[in-house]
């Protein structure tokens, strides 16, 4: 078989199962496939396949993804082995421990491909904020992929990988889905162990998988979910089996619409797509109703308040005294300190490090830090109350617009930061979404819709976002590479 | 004019437990450079804190022990600063809600109680170690020390002298000994304090603006710092120098503070609150159960001292001043029913021979048993308290019981009347002129009999035999 490459990991699975191929054949296919199209996507920071194969000839006897390739966002620790936020303040940086969802991979007998292209240190919407290099969008090589886990989206979409992990903030695994035409999943907060995440925003991050159809996307988190002792935010629950709540139907499903995602200046085909969607579940028996979620127009600015204040703090180890790139000559502690994160840090990270930062300082703090925390915990009551109120989930647009051109937004952070505006509530309240495709746009650009669960309800947004999928096709084209 | 000092003083201890705050490596102290250290306590990208509970349920203990109220829920904050030593750029602390709040420590101020405040007790971790070798152009890490827990006391500025100051740090560290939450050695680092102090005007009830002082490294720096920091203080205040907001450093070898940074250039730490440790509820099953756990704390025991095994008050102090001793004395009490018998014994040829050797009473080769085993000789008469100051002594040597020390060097009490009467006769014979005195109704002249059998049995003679066997033979004579 020679378009292995362009199989789901299911569909692989089933394959290996029957001992029609071997995993070698698998990561040959896809090797093979990254080497003739990734000079065009950008997508893989660097891709290790005599590693790959080594790996595929000692997996484990059994296994939820025995044998399948994984690419690995490059913020995400794997012991060895390159892990640099696509900074250039990690540069060389080689981490002596893997993280947890590592681990689990590899238990599983999934095997580590390569690193997937970032905005530096998640910091961003297209991934033009890679220190190294732009990824380039695979269904157009002019407009971004979005971002920041753009090089996982293009390279699932590439065909490049057959999944991958990347990590969400406000929107960074999701929205990237989206533009690119893939599926891909924020747990709940606490769902997966974020233990060898480089952090980005503590209280928002959250580690998940980007597959290529929903099936993909249940196996993957399975595989990945679950409480680690490492990590005191993970919570201790059983995992359910995702791939059994994938029933096919939405029969009796209440899904909630909310006035406050459709806004003035949305992209009229994406308006359209979404509210075709909607359409079709409800043809297929699910119970749609309009919700409000009144304070959806904080979200935005109260995130960029709480997740810069966490950022400041969380990129202050890298001073160049122990990992990472430090700069040449210091001539006392400060030019170190100064001079190592002045080369080693990209404007935008500099850029929120200083936002944080003066958030955070005596005199701003009760102003920002402090209202924006309350803020946030009214964003999340918004979620609660509907909920209660016997919603199973919530659908709107993934991003107001399919992808932009690269340099579009590049000048202007502003219009950067409202790419999420759809997303960015999620991750303030903590709860489960996902993306998946539900249309494109007539010069051929990917639309994403998202379905919001409750706290751990991650089975129902799957069984309905599985459910559309059922009964469309969006998810099954390919860019043409 | 009269100015009276006032004093805060911040203690930090290193609270003993086998493993780091937030990660599994070992606290021991020493090791070489770096090798107690893992991916967490370097403050490597991607890890996270994991919560000690053991380190938790010491500052519940020390918090209880000096009377503070236990916060309902578990907070910690994140306390950022750049330091070499601080590998995440930031320290994991507590800040507006502290462990535990609103205690108090009473120390003896000149023969009256005195009550400190004690404003919090709160938990964080420590920091590495900066390494600056002599001549060289770059400074070296070491990061076995971070990550230890510790634990931060906070006074109110209740303590207006520095000798109030010095005992103020006693009592706490003798209460910490006594809850076993740290070995409190100043030299070792495992106990550190910074002093916050003014004057003011004798009378006056406002507060000066005050100086903080670094860098003590004992119990009498902490005194001889703030004695000179009085006075310096004293001086500017009479010669119209502007005292200024300011941290200091205690130079111990020139005897003086010097100024560091001014607080106008202090640190904004941006304090907030740590999202890798989620807030949780303190189970007030738990916080009572370490309540019921406490130690008998030193005051009591020594009021128990005194009321029911009738100790006099110095030796109760005395005796509770380590809880070592303490423990070694009522382990006695087990063994032999005369607490002032033990005490005596205790704070003196023992308490002598442990000075003389520079040792603690836990090196002490002679255990509670023993020591009551030659109490014992002596009550029965087999040696007298002048032999056993010997026995003692190579008790404590050697390890050995006292009885075997007196059967193999022979040094039991003659307390056989035959024999003794053997050396009372000759006695008599050898001192004419005072057995003369004797019969003259001279008393005394006993007394120098006694002392020549004693001398005729190198001292082994039951001296009380020996003069019952005297008047008997004298009486014969008559």
């Amino acid at each position: 078989m020679d378009n292995l490459y362009s199989l789901t990991a299911n569909e692989l699975l089933a394959l290996l199962d029957k001992r029609s191929v071997k995993p070698e054949d698998i990561i040959e296919s896809v090797c093979s496939r990254a080497q003739s199209v990734d000079g065009k996507v950008k997508g893989y920071l660097g891709i290790d396949k005599e590693g790959a194969l080594g790996h595929a000839k000692a997996l484990p006897a059994s296994g939820k993804l025995r044998g399948i390739p994984v690419a690995i966002k490059d913020n995400i620790c794997v012991e060895g082995e390159l892990t640099t936020c696509a900074s250039k303040i990690l540069s060389g940086f080689r981490p002596p421990y893997n993280a947890t969802v590592v681990e689990k991979l590899k238990s599983e007998g999934a095997v580590v491909l390569g690193r997937a292209n970032m905005d530096e240190f998640a910091f961003g919407s297209s991934c033009e904020n890679s220190a190294y290099f732009p990824t380039l969008n695979p269904w157009d090589t002019s407009r971004i992929p979005g971002g920041s886990s753009g090089g996982s989206a293009a390279v699932v979409a590439a065909d490049e990988a057959v999944m991958a992990l990347g990590s969400d903030t406000g929107g960074s695994i999701r929205q990237p889905a989206a533009l690119c035409g893939v599926v891909g999943m924020k747990p709940t907060y606490g769902r997966v162990s974020r233990y060898g995440l480089i952090a980005f925003a503590s209280s928002l991050d959250q580690i998940g998988p980007l597959t290529k159809d929903v099936c993909d996307s249940a196996l993957l988190l399975g595989a990945i979910a679950g409480y680690d002792e490492n990590d005191s935010t993970s919570v201790n629950i059983p995992v359910p089996d995702y791939l059994s709540c994938l029933t096919g139907d939405v029969k009796g499903m209440k899904i909630g619409i909310p006035k406050e995602y459709f806004v003035d200046g949305m992209d009229k085909e994406v308006d359209a797509a979404v509210k075709e969607a909607v359409a079709l579940l409800k043809g297929k028996g699910a119970q749609v109703s309009e919700v409000s979620l009144p304070h959806t127009e904080y979200a935005v600015a109260v995130y960029y308040i709480l997740a810069t204040a966490e950022a400041s703090s969380n990129l202050a180890r890298f001073d160049g005294v122990q990992f990472g790139r430090r700069c040449e000559d210091p001539q006392n502690i400060l030019d170190m300190y100064e001079r190592t994160r002045g080369e080693g840090f990209g404007a935008e990270a500099k850029r929120r490090i200083i936002l944080g930062t003066y958030v955070l300082s005596s005199g701003y703090y009760d102003a920002y830090y402090l209202k924006a925390q309350k803020v946030r915990a009214l964003i999340k009551d918004d979620f609660d109350k509907v909920f209660k109120a016997g919603l199973d989930c919530i659908l709107t647009p993934t991003s107001p617009t399919p992808a932009f051109k690269v340099g579009e937004r590049s000048s202007d952070p502003l219009s950067m930061y409202l790419s999420d505006i759809f997303t960015i509530s999620v991750n303030l309240a903590g709860v489960p979404a996902i993306s998946v495709p539900c249309g494109f746009t007539k010069s051929g650009l990917p639309i994403g819709m998202q379905l919001i669960g409750d706290f751990f309800q991650e089975g129902k947004i799957l069984r309905a976002a599985h459910a559309y999928e059922c009964h469309t096709d969006w998810h099954k084209r390919s860019p043409k590479l | 004019m009269d100015y009276e000092p006032v004093i805060g003083l911040e203690v930090h201890v290193q609270v003993k437990t086998a493993s780091k705050m937030f990660c599994g490596c070992t606290t021991e102290f020493g090791g070489s450079p770096n090798s107690h250290t893992c991916p967490v306590c370097l403050g490597f990208p991607g890890v996270l804190p994991v919560l000690n509970k053991k380190a938790l349920f010491s500052a519940v203990r020390t918090a209880l022990a000096v009377g503070c109220k236990i916060s309902a829920e578990v907070k910690f904050h994140r306390k950022n600063y750049f330091y070499p030593d601080l590998p995440k750029g930031y320290q994991i602390s507590q800040y507006d809600e502290p462990l535990s709040e609103d205690g108090k420590v009473d120390i003896d101020a000149g023969g009256r109680v005195k009550t400190i405040r004690v404003k919090r007790v709160h938990m964080e971790e420590d920091a590495g170690k900066l390494i600056h070798e002599e001549g060289e152009n770059s400074s070296l890490v070491d990061f076995n020390r971070c990550g230890m827990p510790l634990l931060e006391i906070v006074s109110e500025p209740d303590i207006n002298s520095p000798e109030e100051a010095y005992r103020y740090l006693t009592k706490l560290k003798l209460l910490l000994k006594y809850l076993d939450v740290s070995d409190c050695d100043m030299e070792k680092g495992s106990l550190r304090c910074d002093a916050n102090i003014s004057i003011r005007k004798k009378g006056d009830t406002g507060l000066g603006t005050k100086a903080e002082v670094k860098n003590m490294n004992s119990f009498k720096g902490v005194k001889s710092a703030l004695e000179y920091e009085i006075e310096r203080q004293v001086k500017c205040a009479e010669t119209g120098e502007r005292i200024v907001m300011e941290t200091r450093l205690w130079d111990p070898d020139r005897c003086v503070t010097i100024s560091m940074r001014s607080k106008e250039e202090a640190h904004d730490y941006r304090y907030f609150p740590e999202p890798d440790l989620v807030p949780f509820a303190l189970d007030p099953s738990v916080v009572e159960s370490e309540r019921k756990s406490l130690p008998e704390l030193p005051e009591a025991k020594k009021a128990r001292f005194i009321g029911s095994l009738g100790l006099p008050e110095y030796d109760a102090e005395v005796l509770t001043q380590e809880k070592a001793n303490a423990d070694y004395f009522e382990a006695c009490l087990k063994y032999y029913d005369k607490p002032k018998v033990i005490a005596n014994w205790l704070m003196g040829d023992i308490s002598a021979y442990m000075n003389s050797k520079n040792m603690a009473i836990e090196e002490l080769k002679m255990g509670p048993a023993a020591l009551c085993g030659l109490l014992k000789e002596i009550d029965s008469g087999k040696i007298s308290g002048k032999m056993a100051k010997d026995i003692v002594l190579r008790m404590c040597e050697t390890g050995k019981d006292a009885s075997a020390i007196i059967s193999e060097s022979g040094l039991s009490q003659i307390s056989d009347a035959s024999q003794l009467e053997k050396f009372a006769d000759e006695a008599i014979a050898e001192n004419v002129k005072t057995v003369e005195d004797f019969m003259k109704g001279k008393d005394s002249a006993l007394m120098f009999l006694v002392g020549q059998v004693m001398k005729k049995t190198k001292g082994k003679a039951n001296p009380a035999m020996v003069n019952e066997v005297l008047r008997k033979r004298l009486a014969a004579k008559k």
